[in-house]
């Protein structure tokens, strides 16, 4: 059983074949990692099973339904919530303003009562903020609980967007770079985060350079270069992998 | 939230008690005249806020919308004896009908784009306005029969002082309401991210529209009141001129500011009327405030102005 399948997969940007025939499932409950060199086409693959961008050619099944060409809020509904890798927090509003604006899809959001702010409305509204609140502490925000979004440092923003991605009770999360630019010891933060959405039962699947953070979570990783796979298996099977090596890890990481 | 609630009750309650004693230090009716057309560019800004400070959509058009709903109630009561208030709910009725028709495709555009786009539409409805004489007096502008409610007519600039303070108070609170509710969050969000909006499941075009069509009724009201009031309306009110006076009246004020709306418009409704030189070269001046604000505060006088006093505070 899958939770995601892409079937032959293509987009291209005018010249530019940035996806060709890329074909792959996950299965559900496991955190599956998509690596490959700058410019491999990781974020455009996102982009396309989020419904960012249209696929030229190709299809994307999620819980054994097609979803191929719904819009972007459409897909969030089916249950898959993303990250980006250049930041979109919405630096507009709160810390926990961004976490209840992620919830939106169970939130009452009926123009007339809002209008009125009928008593259900600010209910349901102090249900939301207190589930917000304990999403801030699950990824380590509890110090920006009263912070705006535009006072935080880059590392706690990189948090923020995972709290509000969890926020929207997605079955499927992809987070594309969520390392990006943190210090060690906020990486290794990161790391021990990614196994816990995991462990609460949400599927994961993480676009990462950091080798040692991808080989120490990824129960399975596929290896992506010029829009095609290149190789697919465990971290066992990737990191032995000579086509995987030669192309992409190096000899670092036949060492380690 | 419970601070919000209670921060919010007071700015209605000290909002209640300007309007309520302002009146005693009226010296003559002409002071009461400023303040009626004060709250009516105050509703009207309030919506534009919603879309503009709130959302993150332009709007160059609104005017086009106040001017609608100026004719739109001015024609079907005086010539056609439909009931006042009916007349300006059907105004309100027609110009939502025609802000949704045309904000599916207007608000998919972006940036400048979007800019032009209701520009240009605001430019059609004064055209429209000028060139169909027959229903509309064409440039001169038409009379307006007074209004009337079951026998009840509100004569002379006290009476129309407090109608339009009521509805001014209504659009306050009801704005608040909307800003601090889901829909409000929903509205603010795709303003700061339309990706990571649609991400968390928004349905971003959606939402443009209701506040679209939102602000788009609050002025088509405000329009009606206007024509109801002045007894006389000119195609004037529906020009582009009109439309940049209320972009900066809520760039002054401050976006994303309810009050700011409401200062934003106070202000530029006052200054014409002291300064001689500011009504002569009024499209200068507007240009001028915009650049000052630009330059050295660009979130507008009530933003900036709570800041100062909130770190002077802590
Ligand atoms: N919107 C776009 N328009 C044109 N080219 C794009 C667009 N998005 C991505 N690309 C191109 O697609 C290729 C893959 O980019 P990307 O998916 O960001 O790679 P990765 O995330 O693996 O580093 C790059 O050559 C990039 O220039
Ligand atoms: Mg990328």
């Amino acid at each position: 059983m899958t939770l995601l399948q892409v079937d032959d997969m293509s987009k291209a940007f005018g010249a530019n074949q940035v996806i060709e025939g890329l074909s792959f499932g996950v299965s559900p409950g496991a955190i599956h990692s998509i690596i490959g060199p700058n410019g491999a086409g990781k974020t455009t693959l996102f982009n396309l099973i989020t419904g960012i961008y249209r696929a030229d050619r190709g299809r994307v099944l999620f819980d054994g339904r097609d979803v191929t060409a719904l819009q972007p809020h459409e897909l969030a509904k089916c249950g898959i919530s993303r990250t980006f890798q250049n930041l979109q927090v919405f630096l507009n509003m709160s810390a926990l303003e961004n976490v209840m604006a992620g919830m939106h899809l169970h939130s009452d959001h009926r123009f007339w009562p809002s209008l009125f702010h009928l008593p259900m409305i600010t209910r349901r509204d102090r249900e939301l903020a207190e589930e917000a609140r304990r999403l801030m502490a699950f990824v380590n925000l509890e110090d920006y609980l009263d912070a705006h979004a535009s006072a935080m440092p880059y590392g706690a923003l990189k948090r923020l967007e995972i709290a509000r991605a969890l926020a929207t009770k997605s079955k499927l999360m992809l987070l594309d770079e969520p390392a990006a630019g943190l210090n060690p010891s906020e990486t290794r933060a990161i790391d021990g985060l990614i196994q816990k959405i995991a462990e609460s039962g949400v599927t994961v699947i993480l676009v990462e350079h950091d080798m040692r953070l991808v080989m120490g979570v990824s129960d399975h990783i596929l290896v992506l270069e010029g829009g095609r796979k290149l190789a697919e298996g465990t971290a066992g099977e990737i990191r032995h992998n000579p086509d995987v090596v030669a192309a992409y890890l190096g000899e670092s990481a036949r060492k380690q | 939230m419970s601070f919000w609630n209670s921060s919010r009750s007071g700015g209605l309650v000290a909002l209640a008690l300007v309007i309520a004693l302002l009146p005693l230090t009226f010296p003559n009716t002409y002071f009461f005249n400023v303040a009626i057309l004060i709250g009516l560019n105050a509703i009207v800004c309030i919506g534009l806020n919603l879309l503009i400070g709130y959302a993150g959509q332009i709007s160059l058009g609104h005017a086009g919308f106040f001017g609608l709903g100026a004719y739109v109630a001015a024609i079907l009561s005086s010539n056609h004896g439909v009931p006042p208030l009916a007349a300006l709910l059907l105004a309100a009725l027609l110009v939502g009908v025609l802000a949704f028709a045309v904000a599916r495709p207007i608000m998919r555009l972006k940036g400048h784009y979007l800019a032009m786009g209701t520009l240009g539409l605001g430019i059609i409805i004064a055209i429209v306005l000028n060139q169909e004489v027959g229903l509309t007096g064409g440039p001169d502008g038409m009379p307006v029969d007074s209004f009337s409610l079951l026998g009840w007519q509100p004569y002379g600039d006290r009476i129309w002082y407090w109608i339009v303070g009521v509805l001014l108070l209504a659009t306050v609170w009801l704005a608040l309401n909307l800003i601090d509710s889901p829909v409000g969050r929903a509205l603010r969000a795709l303003h700061g991210s339309e990706v990571a909006a649609a991400a968390a499941g928004i349905n971003v075009v959606r939402f443009k529209v209701l506040v679209f069509v939102t602000s788009a009724i609050l002025a088509s009201l405000a329009g009606s009141i206007f024509a109801f009031y002045t007894g006389f309306i000119t195609p004037g009110e529906a020009n582009f001129f009109h439309s940049l006076e209320l972009v900066a009246m809520v760039v002054l004020g401050g976006l994303a500011s309810i009050y700011g709306a409401l200062i934003g418009a106070a202000i530029l409704t006052i200054l014409p009327q002291l300064l001689t030189v500011f009504h002569d070269y009024e499209m200068m001046m507007l240009g001028l405030i915009m650049m000052l604000v630009m330059i050295f505060m660009r979130k507008g006088l009530v933003p900036t102005l709570a800041n100062l006093l909130w770190r002077r505070g802590s």
